[in-house]
């Protein structure tokens, strides 16, 4: 599966299209990585238990929508876009989406 | 009373300056990592069009994404709530969004690094809330993702 985030597969020309897929996640943080964090906001920098939690949330929102588009028997997804919205405090929304082509 | 009254004072105070050393050495040390960093990508561009004229043609493309999450220490905290007070350009901030920007960049170009260019980067920041009240104040998250082309041959 080639996911892109431009018009086009480069190299590679589209012969057929299937229209929007999408894969989303909600997620939440445990007590534990708050509490860390916390401490770690006092001196600043990465807090690196939110950034991998994040990284986790996007790679399955990302793989839903890959199956998405396999179910419909696409072998790339293209003009790929990634949005983050917060649907409560401490629990946000993942969302990935984009349009499943086939390439040659 | 004393007692109480210098704890109350104390930590508060203790947490600032705490937050002023480290959070000035870690932001220091992050921005030699970045420098260092960039300076091993930079015939690696990013761009942010969607099309560019190849020098060969394009073997293969995929999505490159990286993503950090920062917060601004203690001292800078405290020090924006003055700033909050008049108005005006929060200096104090404005490192913490460019070191978190950079660092998001670097580590898209990083997810794959054998790419010889970054399409269509995008660039996304969202602020980080938390489920104590004002925790989150001053936490966001950077995203950056664009499509990594490989050329055909090394130009």
């Amino acid at each position: 599966m080639i996911l892109t985030n431009i018009d086009s597969v480069p190299g590679r020309p589209i012969v057929q299209h299937f229209g929007l897929v999408q894969g989303s996640t909600i997620r939440a943080k445990h007590f534990g990585r708050d509490f860390a964090a916390g401490l770690k906001n006092i001196v600043g920098g990465e807090l690196k238990g939110y950034t991998e939690l994040l990284q986790e949330s996007r790679a399955q929102a990302t793989s839903r929508m890959v199956e998405q588009a396999r179910e419909l028997g696409a072998n790339a997804v293209i003009n790929v876009r990634f949005t983050t919205s917060s649907v409560a405090q401490g629990a946000s929304e993942i969302l990935a989406y984009g349009t499943a082509v086939s390439v040659e | 009373m004393s007692v109480e009254l210098l704890i109350s004072l104390g930590i508060p105070v203790l947490l600032i300056v705490v937050g002023r050393i480290v959070g000035s050495r870690i932001e220091r040390r992050h921005y030699e990592s970045i420098i260092e960093r960039e300076a091993l990508f930079g015939d690696q561009p990013a761009f942010s069009t969607k099309q560019f004229d190849a020098p060969i043609p394009v073997r293969a493309a995929s999505l490159a994404v990286g993503s950090v999450v920062v917060s601004v220490d203690h001292f800078k905290r405290f020090i924006s709530s003055f700033r909050m007070m008049f108005g005006g350009e929060v200096r104090s901030y404005s490192s913490l969004i460019d070191r978190a920007r950079r660092e998001a960049v670097l580590r898209m170009k990083e997810s794959q690094p054998d790419a010889h260019a970054y399409l269509n980067t995008r660039l996304e920041t969202s602020t980080i809330s938390s489920t104590s009240s004002n925790e989150g104040i001053g936490t966001i998250e950077v995203l950056a993702y664009g499509t990594a082309v490989h050329y055909d041959r090394a130009p």
